[in-house]
């Protein structure tokens, strides 16, 4: 095996040192932590979720505030990093690299009921958890996360994930680490590896991209890429939503010989006979595999979707996406709600990069409601991709809700330029980054 | 691009390194304070001294980019453009640096009582002060 595919043990990265500290602050951008006295007030804040947006909340309004009651409700004690999935999921790094505790990143201040959301009322302003417990609120922040719909892929099934040539990165830790087995299998031997997205909204929309170039970068290490076929299921015309990186990653497929099977969304799975059936415009298609990456459907989680909350008409009205003010987040028929994170049911935005340029916005905007002052704090739907186009070089791509690229180092570090540094950053600094924006320190 | 704050710089360093910034910034401060006060205690620098403490340093910066290879699971051959360049230099001149500073100091303490005899030389007289 590869160096490069050696698991990472922890003394790597107990010993990171100086000189990646100009690269971890360059990682992502940093916002400014609030600093003003803090308001003072009583209000009842709820967060539903204590994932990545629903702690970077609590810590930054508890920074803000003064008084108030903030009660975040989830039910999981671990935390996932989810950026490193990808890493867990190309043998790069072990599962325990992506995991943590949530209890870790409560602030003192803050309360933890550690029970699932079961329902959310917005009419009677409050929340239920899953043993009954009502908790009232003044403003509520949704921020559940979505839920991954494995189910609604004919013959797959969570439990199906590193074996039989399946593997999905999302469903966890064991599952990115059971991934990276089956993806080695098979770059051992070769064949057909067979790629793709769901036609929904999804989380980084990235990610699936990335694990096809890590894949054929695997094959090639191996030396078992001329005995392999990789194909990329599209779920419409185009490779990514951004026209400008679409084009990049076109010519980037055809350099690495990875074919597109342009409008194929996946439908079923028969893992017995390694199919995958696609819908496409002329109707079903079977493409047998040696290798799948099976990315599930993603929408709200139940509670928010029997909720009023989400989008009554649009795009994102099936899959129970909250609705929200693209640029405030904030709920437009429930004033006191705000969605940040996954949920919220906004044009791309399903990052922690993402979640690092909402919360300060939410907070702003709910601090501002709480005291009366009108804020001009606003989201651009900005978004950033470490796009890993093989294991050591990466693209830096970021970009807003009109699809313009906005490079943090323009001039410096090119947004679609295969590069090392870009690389640096993903493998050192986005994981302290992500964790200080959790603490609401970044 | 947002705003950037140096207590954001700080809080992501401590998320990355953890009980190592400290040491690390102990070190470094050990280094340059003992750099400072051998500067100060001879009268400028050593000329014998400062080469060897150079050579200690042109070692740790080929040390400081391997091992930024080692930690990022990469090698020479992902360099993919003039900034990945750029980056590994500014790696091999903080590695040489911090090294020969370091080693500076480190033997200058070392070398307590012998300054006096150490001290004549080409470089000792156009660095000193």
């Amino acid at each position: 095996m590869p160096e490069h595919f050696e698991t990472e043990g922890y003394g790597r990265r107990d010993v990171l040192k100086l000189a990646l500290a100009g690269a971890a602050a360059l990682a992502v951008p940093a916002t400014t932590p609030a600093r003003a006295a803090a308001v003072k007030t009583s209000a009842r804040i709820v967060i539903a979720g204590a994932g990545a947006a629903g702690l970077a909340m609590a810590n930054r309004l508890s920074a803000m505030l003064d008084g108030a009651s903030i009660t975040l409700i989830d039910g999981r004690r671990p935390h996932y990093y989810q950026p490193g999935f990808t890493l867990v999921g190309a043998g790069l790094k072990p599962a325990s690299y992506v995991v943590s505790g949530t209890a870790s990143y409560v602030p003192r201040g803050a309360e933890w009921l550690e029970e699932a959301v079961a329902e959310i009322d917005a009419d009677g302003n409050r929340v239920v958890t899953a043993s009954g417990r009502q908790v009232p609120y003044d403003f509520l922040v949704v921020a559940t996360g979505l839920t991954l719909d494995y189910g609604a892929i004919e013959g797959m099934d969570v439990g199906l994930i590193g074996k039989d040539g399946i593997g999905s990165v999302y469903a966890g830790p064991e599952a990115a680490a059971a991934t990276y087995a089956a993806m080695a299998r098979f770059a051992e031997t070769g064949g057909v590896g067979l790629f793709g997205r769901p036609a929904g909204e999804m989380k980084c929309a990235g990610a699936p991209l990335k694990y096809t170039f890590l894949t054929e970068d695997t094959l090639s290490r191996m030396g078992n890429r001329g005995s392999s076929e990789l194909i990329y299921a599209a779920h419409n015309d185009s490779l990514f939503g951004v026209p400008i990186v679409a084009e990049k990653l076109r010519m980037l497929f055809a350099e690495r010989g990875i074919q597109t099977a342009k409008s194929h969304v996946m439908r079923a799975i028969d893992p017995a006979r390694r199919i995958i059936t696609y819908d496409t415009p002329d109707g079903s298609k079977e493409l047998g595999y040696d290798f799948a990456h099976v990315v599930p459907p993603m929408r709200a989680p139940e509670a928010v979707r029997n909720s009023a909350l989400p989008w009554q008409t649009g795009p994102w009205a099936a899959d129970g996406w909250v609705e929200a003010d693209r640029a405030t987040l904030r709920h437009p028929r429930y004033a006191n709600v705000f969605a940040v994170g996954d949920v919220a049911g906004v044009p791309k935005g399903k990052t922690a990069a993402s979640v690092k340029w909402q919360v300060p916005v939410v907070a702003d905007q709910l601090v501002a409601a709480i005291s009366g002052t009108p804020s001009d704090s606003a989201y651009n739907g900005y978004t950033s991709c470490p796009l890993i186009t093989r294991v050591g070089r990466a693209m830096l791509i970021e970009f807003d809700y009109d699809n313009n690229l906005v490079p943090s180092f323009p001039g410096v570090i090119a947004p679609l330029e295969e590069l090392w540094i870009s690389w640096v950053m993903k493998e050192t600094a986005l994981k302290p980054t992500y964790y200080a924006m959790l603490r609401g320190k970044a | 691009m947002q705003e950037l704050d140096p207590m954001v710089f700080f809080s992501v360093f401590q998320e990355m390194l953890g009980l190592w910034l400290w040491l690390i910034l102990a070190l470094a401060a050990f280094g340059l304070a003992a750099f400072v006060y051998a500067l100060v205690r001879d009268g400028g620098l050593v000329s014998r001294r400062f080469v060897w403490a150079q050579l200690a340093g042109v070692a740790g910066g080929f040390v400081a980019i391997i091992f930024m290879w080692w930690i990022t699971n990469s090698s020479p051959a992902d360099i993919g453009g003039a900034i990945d360049v750029v980056l590994v230099l500014a790696i091999w001149i903080g590695g040489f640096l911090g090294w020969t500073i370091l080693a500076y100091g480190v033997l200058a303490l070392a070398a307590r009582g012998s300054a006096a005899v150490e001290r004549p030389g080409a470089l000792g007289s156009s660095f000193g002060t």
